[in-house]
């Protein structure tokens, strides 16, 4: 079973492969935006960018619109590559089931 | 098997989420049809108003030639301005209701970023030419003013395609085309307004009724 070791355990999580699916579409997303696109509280949403931070997936910028502050999220060239590598193993797991 | 169909599961979760994220996919085929009948009721009540002025030509007269002040408020009191803002409204209402409804049955919030991002690049093109419309009104260019609306409102459509559904970068290209041909036909605007804003919107909404709405709005 090849093919199972192919799939990224950081990707087991459906939210964290959300955050993944968005940040590879949009350039940047802020906090506020990945919270209402995956419609999850602050906490949660939180943790599980931790969890991507530390794997070097995604990186933050913190910056300020006016005086309220503005964190910023964006994909890594690591996190692009270990999902698309995610998306093909999915593919394959598909592909044996005909 | 499970493991297989988990799988599925994640690729399709995987491409709602980039859909969604990347663009505003809430709007109704509905909202196109409802603002186009709105369009053609509208100008149906301003051909007649034309037609008691005496026909294209005659209704230029009845408007004022240049805008001073006192000419300017004759304007806004003018029944032809008045039927502009009821159908302008009437669109607006029912084309944001039926959107409305259909962002409720999908879930998805319907002021959101996507939908703030479409809202500003329909917003750049209209605003501007709004305001072009408007000075070529104070110079008394009445006969460019409806080309000019489909022109402007074309291309903000097209621009509006990058953020919603694509199809309704073709909406915008007949909208663009049937305003360039208006500027040979000056003084039969209000033919060209029914036609681009009535009969294109209703075409428009139907098609994409049944292409994305009628079955599927359960996904």
């Amino acid at each position: 079973m090849n093919l199972i070791e192919n799939l990224n355990k950081i990707f087991d999580s459906r939210i964290r492969l959300g955050i993944m699916s968005a940040l590879v579409v949009n350039a940047q997303l802020n906090f506020n935006e990945l919270k209402e696109l995956l419609n999850i509280t602050d906490g949660n949403l939180a943790s599980h960018l931790k969890t991507l931070e530390d794997s070097s997936f995604v990186k933050v910028q913190k910056g300020f619109i006016g005086r309220k502050s503005n964190t910023t999220y964006s994909i890594t060239k690591a996190g692009e590559k270990a999902f698309k590598t995610h998306l093909t193993a999915l593919e394959k797991m598909i592909g044996t089931m005909k | 098997m499970n493991e297989q169909q988990q799988s599925l599961q994640d690729l399709q979760q995987i491409k709602q989420m980039m859909e969604r994220s990347s663009r505003f996919i809430s709007l109704s085929g509905l909202s196109g049809v409802a603002a186009g009948v709105c369009a053609l009721v509208g100008a149906w009540f301003a051909n007649n108003v034309i037609l008691d002025n005496g026909g294209p030509s005659g209704y230029r007269a009845v408007m004022p030639k240049t805008f001073e002040t006192e000419s300017f408020m004759d304007f806004f009191g003018h029944k032809l301005f008045q039927i502009a803002v009821c159908t302008f409204f009437a669109a607006l209402l029912l084309s944001f209701l039926f959107t409305y409804f259909r962002s409720k049955k999908n879930n998805i919030p319907m002021w959101g970023y996507s939908s703030k991002r479409l809202l500003i690049n329909v917003a750049v093109p209209m605003v501007a030419g709004g305001i072009y419309l408007y000075r070529q009104m104070q110079f008394g260019n009445f006969g460019l003013i409806a080309p000019g609306c489909l022109i402007f409102y074309g291309l903000a459509l097209v621009n509006a395609s990058k953020y919603t559904l694509g199809e309704i970068r073709y909406l915008g290209y007949c909208q663009i085309l049937l305003g360039i041909i208006n500027c040979w036909y000056v003084g039969y605007g209000v033919y060209f307004w029914a036609a681009g804003f009535g009969l294109l919107h209703i075409i428009y909404g139907m098609v994409m009724w049944f292409r994305y709405e009628k079955n599927n709005e359960q996904s």
